[in-house]
């Protein structure tokens, strides 16, 4: 029981490191693209690591950490892609080191989506 | 001893969350200030985790479910905003 403990604090430690990573690259990224990668996955991977912590260190409250990596796992995608959408159709310039931009019609060589449907 | 291990953690993710404050002020367009609230918040269900686990109360666990709710409705709708409007 005493090693769960300890291996419970040390994987959200790890976790904790994780969030920290997260925040640096978002100061660091060059692009909100890459700021919205480098946001959502690196903190939605320290938040489940810090949840899973804590669920090994007390076992009597799982059901509710595991509803909340649900949760999580569930709506940190969302949320990134539909800002992602956004941030592209009110054009927002790429960074200079973009090599492929698969929803421009000169590049893909398709019509690119409407901006104003009506839904 | 697991209790000091968990509390420099809790100092760690705070420190992650000033950090990511600091792009929330500086973030050139709204995009980024969306993203900056987005990683703030899910940092702060993860410390809300932490300190249900420090105060030995279950009760905090709800709350972080529904601060989890709230911020993603809230970038949910700043994100319509700012593509097509209300």
């Amino acid at each position: 029981m005493e090693n769960l403990e300890i291996i419970g604090s040390i994987i959200v430690l790890l976790g904790s490191v994780i969030l920290l990573i997260a925040s640096i690259g978002l100061l660091r990224m060059p692009d909100v693209y890459n700021r919205i990668q480098v946001g959502t996955k690196a903190s939605t991977l320290g938040t489940i690591l810090i949840l899973a912590g804590i669920a090994l260190v007390m076992p009597g409250w799982w059901t509710k950490l595991l509803i909340l990596v649900v949760f999580i796992l569930m709506t940190n995608p969302v949320s990134s892609h539909v800002i992602a959408r956004a941030a592209y159709f009110i054009k927002i310039p790429l960074a200079k080191q973009t090599v492929v931009d698969k929803l421009n019609a000169k590049t893909s060589g398709k019509k690119p989506e409407k901006e104003n449907s009506n839904n | 001893m697991v209790s000091i291990i968990l509390s420099i953690a809790a100092a760690i993710i705070l420190l992650s969350i000033a950090i990511t404050a600091w792009r929330f002020i500086k973030g050139p367009s709204t995009v980024d200030r969306v993203i900056a609230f987005d990683v703030m918040t899910i940092s702060s269900i993860a410390l809300i985790a932490l300190i249900a686990f420090l105060n030995n109360r279950v009760i905090y666990l709800d709350v972080a479910i529904v601060y989890g709710l709230l911020s993603f409705l809230s970038v949910i709708v700043v994100a319509r905003y700012i593509e097509k409007g209300l």
